[in-house]
């Protein structure tokens, strides 16, 4: 029951803290609720048809259909939260100046939450395949035990969700002024992580080099099956032995999403000067 | 120049088929073999056979490699190139039984 519930307790982790910090940050979007819970439904069915399509995905290009499926979802998420970030750093100053006044950004507000729903969406797909894979394995063997092991997947889908919330009501209590620097980090340093995670899925389908392997190995000291290196794996994609082609992918995703979090508020800073001066 | 050039270009291919094979079984949440011994500094591959109806996770967190399969199917994994070193797999969803290790000399 309890090897159970911890893998469903890391599985639902790693959405929720996503959901978690994406929620936060959207907080003043109006319609942003509405198209999170759509994100987590579709999500969910998605995870269903991942999940029986396990046995297609995995034959597809010659046996690497779950790498390259997996980096390509990594890799949209990556894209919608850099485009999620460069767009905040162009509205987040309005928004929190006043929450009310974005009815004139509505189409904006609109493809903001388009990327919302993306982003929780596949959270959810991917981590969801593998949680409804696991739970057919139970309920399909016939070791007995399985209500035991379902009470555990269903506490570790509560304690996984609490943790999300926590961080969730967490932001929220900070003040303004360190919200948006908060929210915008975290959300730049999820990118990073999926980037690093993408590279890992490509390089075990030999479509890349792994380039020294491992770059370190810190498994001794902080293990990611340990409490504190889970949650540092999900929030900034912490590995205990990364590749060194995954750090260059976790640089890059920093550094472009940096630039261009940069170029957004820069041209939004000369665009108000502009009009004040006019 | 041109002939070099072919000859760049070709390696990739050539490397690749001088990947080393190696097979593992899953059978009642077991792997056979339970260890299995590779060269150090060459990537290899690995054909994972799942016997079992439900599925398995092979995952190493020492080799960095995770990978769902299917009950009843087979999967194919790369690994390496790796130092000399012990590196411990095991089947995620059964992790009480599915354990081995791939040891690199």
């Amino acid at each position: 029951m309890l090897a159970t519930g911890i893998i469903i307790f890391r599985e639902v982790l790693e959405a929720a803290l996503i959901i978690g910090i994406l929620a936060a940050a959207t907080r003043n979007i109006s319609g942003s609720r509405r198209w999170l819970v759509a994100g987590v439904l579709v999500g969910l069915i998605g995870s269903a048809m991942v999940a029986a399509s396990t046995e297609v995905i995995g034959e597809l290009a010659n046996g690497i259909g779950q790498e390259l499926f997996n980096a390509i979802v990594l890799g949209i998420a990556v894209s919608m939260l850099a485009w999620h970030n460069i767009w905040m750093s162009s509205h987040g100053a309005a928004l929190a100046a006043n929450a009310s006044a974005l009815g004139r950004d509505i189409r904006d507000g609109q493809s903001e939450c388009s990327a919302l729903f993306l982003i929780v969406g596949l959270a959810v797909l991917r981590e969801g395949s593998e949680s409804v894979l696991f739970l057919y394995g139970i309920a399909a063997s016939n070791e007995g035990g399985q209500s035991a092991m379902l009470l555990g997947g269903l506490f570790g889908l509560l304690g996984g969700s609490a943790v999300g919330y926590g961080i969730y009501a967490g932001l929220l209590r900070l003040p303004v002024r360190w919200f948006f620097t908060a929210t915008g980090v975290l959300v730049l340093l999820l990118a990073a992580s999926m980037a690093s995670q993408a590279a890992h899925f490509l390089i075990q389908a030999d479509l890349l080099p792994s380039l020294a392997a491992p770059l370190w190995d810190t498994s001794a000291v902080l293990s990611e099956q340990s409490a504190v290196g889970m949650l540092l794996h999900t929030l900034m994609g912490y590995d205990s032995h990364p590749a060194g082609m995954q750090l260059i992918f976790y640089i890059a995703v920093l550094i472009i999403i940096s630039i261009g979090m940069r170029l957004a508020g820069n041209s939004r800073r000369v665009a108000t000067h502009k009009k004040i001066t006019q | 120049m041109k002939q070099i050039l072919l000859i760049l270009l070709l390696l990739p291919l050539a490397s690749h088929a001088e990947d080393d094979i190696y097979s593992l079984i899953i059978k009642d949440h077991r792997f056979q073999p339970t260890e299995i011994i590779i060269p150090s500094g060459k990537k290899i591959k690995l054909l994972i056979e799942n016997q079992d109806a439900t599925p398995e996770e092979f995952e190493s967190h020492s080799l960095n490699r995770e990978k769902l399969i299917a009950g009843k199917n087979k999967s194919t994994i790369f690994i390496g190139p790796l130092s000399p070193g012990r590196y411990t797999f095991e089947g995620e969803f059964n992790a009480k039984t599915a354990q081995g290790v791939i040891i690199a000399q």
